[in-house]
């Protein structure tokens, strides 16, 4: 089993329509695959259509009352899998912070047992810098980071990269990739051509800024399943392949900007 | 899709389809929103066969075998009687010729079917070519909470190498699937479908279904007698059902052993074929006496030319198990010995062959089955003595007292000849209790079928030691004269027959304890109670 994540301390960077995205071509692929709303306000369960609601809520998984399993909804496409959001994540950087003699490997700890039953499972993680987000990088073996083009976002991957180059022992590979990208904008163009050049571990695909990845909102259903031949969805087409073709990109990026803190 | 549970339906009146569908349909809107879903993986056309050995012995340890046939290849998939997974594995293709499961690339299918199935090779029994659509049942929020997958399927049962397919069209079947999560839609659709005229629950499975509509059931060949005897029966009409069953059994196995799909055909056809003799032989007098003389000398040609090809066959069924015994030389040194036997087996089958394709075998089937068939159904007053019981109870007791009395007069100094003879007797008991098995008391039939098993495998232990012994001297000589033997060869030819004899005089000395077991005090009364019930 191998498990992505689409992290990023921002919100409305695409992390969500990423992670549906990639989520239902690993699917569609053939593999057993699982996406994990784990944001509390359910973009990834509102997109496919499922109620944002976990009996017992976060704490019930948490703490083991209910399994994983037992949470887990069926999508309307095969092979793909939903473990739902719901309202009471918002607190489970409580949750996890509890008698845990390992806080920070609680979720990795909780999806081991899924490995029988799933290829890949992702991660849809909520913009923020907190416990939640540290299990999430540690449980991970792919994180994805959605930038956008701006001198800021890079600074952003830059004090990831270093935070995660900082762990013990396993450590997530980082892919960025550059997302809501308006091919209009000169500063758009230039940062994603010098952030391509300069660094390893950034996907040659951009995730164009289109109003049919809006739409899934309407639709509620990946683009790449009810518009599989636009411009949108042939992105996350090739972003999945660049993904998944380059299983090792370097897991700790050289630096070549100021020291980054976290 | 799973068998028969509560959640398959079938349509119950074909000609009625359309409006029952329409039906189910409207039935459904009650609670769904209902779309079709002609992109679902399982929708379009299904080609699958169902595969088992001509003696259904998958079936027989509650397993179903299928091939699914997919644009490249297909899988196999193994599951248990009510359809719960058991292994699949991938195959490139199917070989259109009947295969054994050795055959089957390494994988659990393989793996768990090879020892339950071997010698056998797996037939197709049912072919179904299935067109599937699938219905998507939506909640409020247009999420898919259920499916109904509705199949249509034309099912054919392959023909041997003579005869057309036989074809049918079965009514169509509905199932209502599950999406993980949602279990209590599922039961309320499938509770919605439960009520729709004219749509019953599925009470077989697509297989057994097939069958049913091709005119078949499951586990319909068995080499057993199984004849319809009663006690009351006149003798000459129970013989007839008898020999009539053997002649059935002997016809089945003639298609598989001409096609030469597995050597068990030839086994069973020779073993219907000596059954046949025994019978004629020991309850051939309530036959007319012309019928009875002439076919006892026909059916022991048909033994005969039977003959070679199953020594063959057994040599080469236990060539590994006799390698594998080997001390001194080694198994490669036998090769040439394999290569030999195959050799020969092939000349062998061409004589079967012709054999069985010439018009001396049509002659001994047809008109041996015209006159027991007037044996059988003849009308008019006919004498009731004696019964089928009658007969049953003076040829056993007579096969048994034959048997106790030769088996005592063999000592240790008795030639071989003997215990061979003894044999032969031993074998013609055992047919007469197999051919009256349903007149005796089940109990009592066991107890003596056990000892008297025990003798013969003893017996056969002995002969089929020395037979062997005998033939691999006598291939020996073949191959010498056909300069095919290596020396190394030759050497473990030596080694092998020495180990025969090791066993025949193993099978000697458990001789006098299996007799007297089976024939002494304790062995007569069992036969007493059998034959003539408990005091």
């Amino acid at each position: 089993m191998k498990i992505f994540a689409t992290y990023n301390i921002k919100g409305g960077v695409g992390k969500t329509t990423a992670a549906v995205n990639l989520a239902y071509l690993s699917a569609a692929d053939g593999c057993r695959t699982l996406l994990w709303d784990l944001d509390p306000q359910g973009a990834a369960s509102f997109l496919f259509r499922i109620k944002p609601r976990v009996k017992g809520g976060g704490k019930a998984l948490i703490r083991g009352t209910k399994t994983l399993d037992d949470a887990i909804k069926g999508t309307d496409f095969d092979r793909l899998d939903l473990l739902p959001a719901d309202f009471t994540y918002r607190n489970m950087d409580l949750l996890l912070d509890g008698n845990d003699k390992k806080p920070t490997q609680k979720l990795a700890q909780l999806l081991r047992p899924m490995a029988a039953e799933y290829d890949h499972v992702f991660l849809d993680c909520p913009p923020s810098i907190s416990l939640v987000s540290e299990n999430v990088m540690h449980a991970a073996d792919v994180l994805l980071v959605p930038l956008i083009p701006t001198t800021l976002s890079v600074r952003t991957l830059d004090q990831l990269t270093e935070f995660v180059a900082g762990f013990n022992g396993r450590r997530p590979q980082v892919w960025a990739f550059f997302s809501m990208v308006d091919r209009r904008k000169k500063l758009h163009q230039e940062i994603t051509k010098d952030l391509q050049s300069e660094r390893p571990g950034v996907a040659a695909t951009p995730i164009p800024a289109l109003s049919v990845i809006e739409r899934m909102s309407v639709e509620r259903a990946p683009v790449t399943a009810f518009a599989p031949r636009s411009v949108a969805a042939r992105a996350y087409r090739a972003l999945w392949y660049e993904v998944q073709q380059d299983p090792k990109p370097p897991r700790t990026p050289q630096l070549n900007r100021g020291p980054a803190r976290w | 899709m799973t068998a028969g549970g509560l959640r398959e339906f079938v349509v119950d009146s074909p000609a009625e389809e359309d409006s029952t569908l329409a039906a189910v349909r409207s039935a459904l809107s009650r609670a769904f929103m209902v779309v079709e879903e002609p992109g679902a993986a399982s929708s379009g056309t299904h080609r699958r066969t169902w595969l088992d050995t001509f003696d259904w012995r998958l079936y027989k340890a509650g397993l179903t075998l299928r091939f699914e046939q997919a644009r490249r290849g297909g899988r196999l998939v193994l599951s248990k009687a009510d359809g719960t997974p058991q292994a699949e594995q991938q195959v490139t293709r199917w070989p259109r010729r009947p295969g054994l499961a050795g055959d089957l690339p390494d994988g659990p299918v393989r793996d768990r079917i090879i020892v339950l199935t071997s010698p056998r090779a797996l037939l197709p029994i049912v072919k179904a070519v299935s067109t599937v659509s699938v219905t998507r049942l939506l909640n409020a929020d247009g999420k898919t909470v259920a499916r109904l997958v509705t199949e249509q399927a034309t099912v054919t049962a392959p023909a041997g190498s003579t005869g057309a397919d036989t074809t049918a069209e079965l009514p169509p079947r509905l199932a209502v699937t599950e999406v993980r999560g949602y279990p209590g839609q599922a039961r309320r659709a499938a509770g919605l479908l439960a009520g729709v005229p004219g749509v019953s629950y599925a009470s077989q499975s697509l297989f057994i279904a097939a069958l049913t509509a091709l005119g078949r059931h499951p586990a319909d060949y068995s080499s057993s007698v199984e004849a319809e005897i009663t006690a009351t029966m006149p003798a000459p009409v129970a013989v007839a059902r008898l020999l009539l069953r053997l002649l059935d059994t002997i016809e089945l196995n003639v298609d598989g052993v001409l096609r030469d799909i597995d050597t068990e055909f030839l086994h069973d056809f020779r073993v219907a074929v000596r059954r046949t003799r025994s019978a004629i032989k020991l309850l051939g007098t309530v036959l007319p006496a012309d019928l009875a003389g002439h076919y006892a000398a026909e059916f022991k040609w048909l033994g005969d030319v039977t003959t070679p090809i199953r020594d063959l066959d057994v040599h080469l069924l236990g060539f590994d198990a006799m390698t594998g015994q080997l001390a001194a030389a080694s198994p490669a040194d036998l090769e040439p010995l394999r290569a030999f036997l195959v050799r020969r087996r092939a000349r062998e089958f061409r004589r079967l062959a012709a054999a069985l394709r010439g018009p001396r075998f049509r002659a001994i089937t047809d008109d041996w089955r015209k006159a027991l068939l007037e044996i059988r159904d003849a009308s008019g007053p006919r004498r009731r003595r004696p019964t089928a019981a009658a007969l049953a109870r003076g040829t056993t007791e007579r096969a048994f007292r034959r048997i106790a009395a030769r088996g005592a007069a063999i000592t240790p100094d008795s030639p071989p000849e003997s215990l061979h003879d003894l044999r032969k007797r031993a074998k013609e008991l055992r047919y007469l209790l197999e051919f009256f098995a349903s007149l005796h008391d089940p109990v009592a039939y066991r107890k003596v079928v056990s000892d008297l098993k025990q003798l013969q495998d003893c017996l056969g232990e002995f002969q089929d030691s020395e037979v062997q012994r005998h033939e691999i001297h006598a291939l020996a000589d073949a191959m010498l004269a056909e300069r095919a033997a290596p020396a190394a060869t030759l050497l473990a030819m030596g080694e092998i027959a020495a180990q025969l004899a090791h066993s025949q005089v193993e099978a000697r000395a458990e001789f006098a304890v299996r007799f007297a077991r089976f024939a002494g005090p304790a062995g007569q009364e069992r036969v007493r109670v059998l034959l003539e019930g408990r005091r």
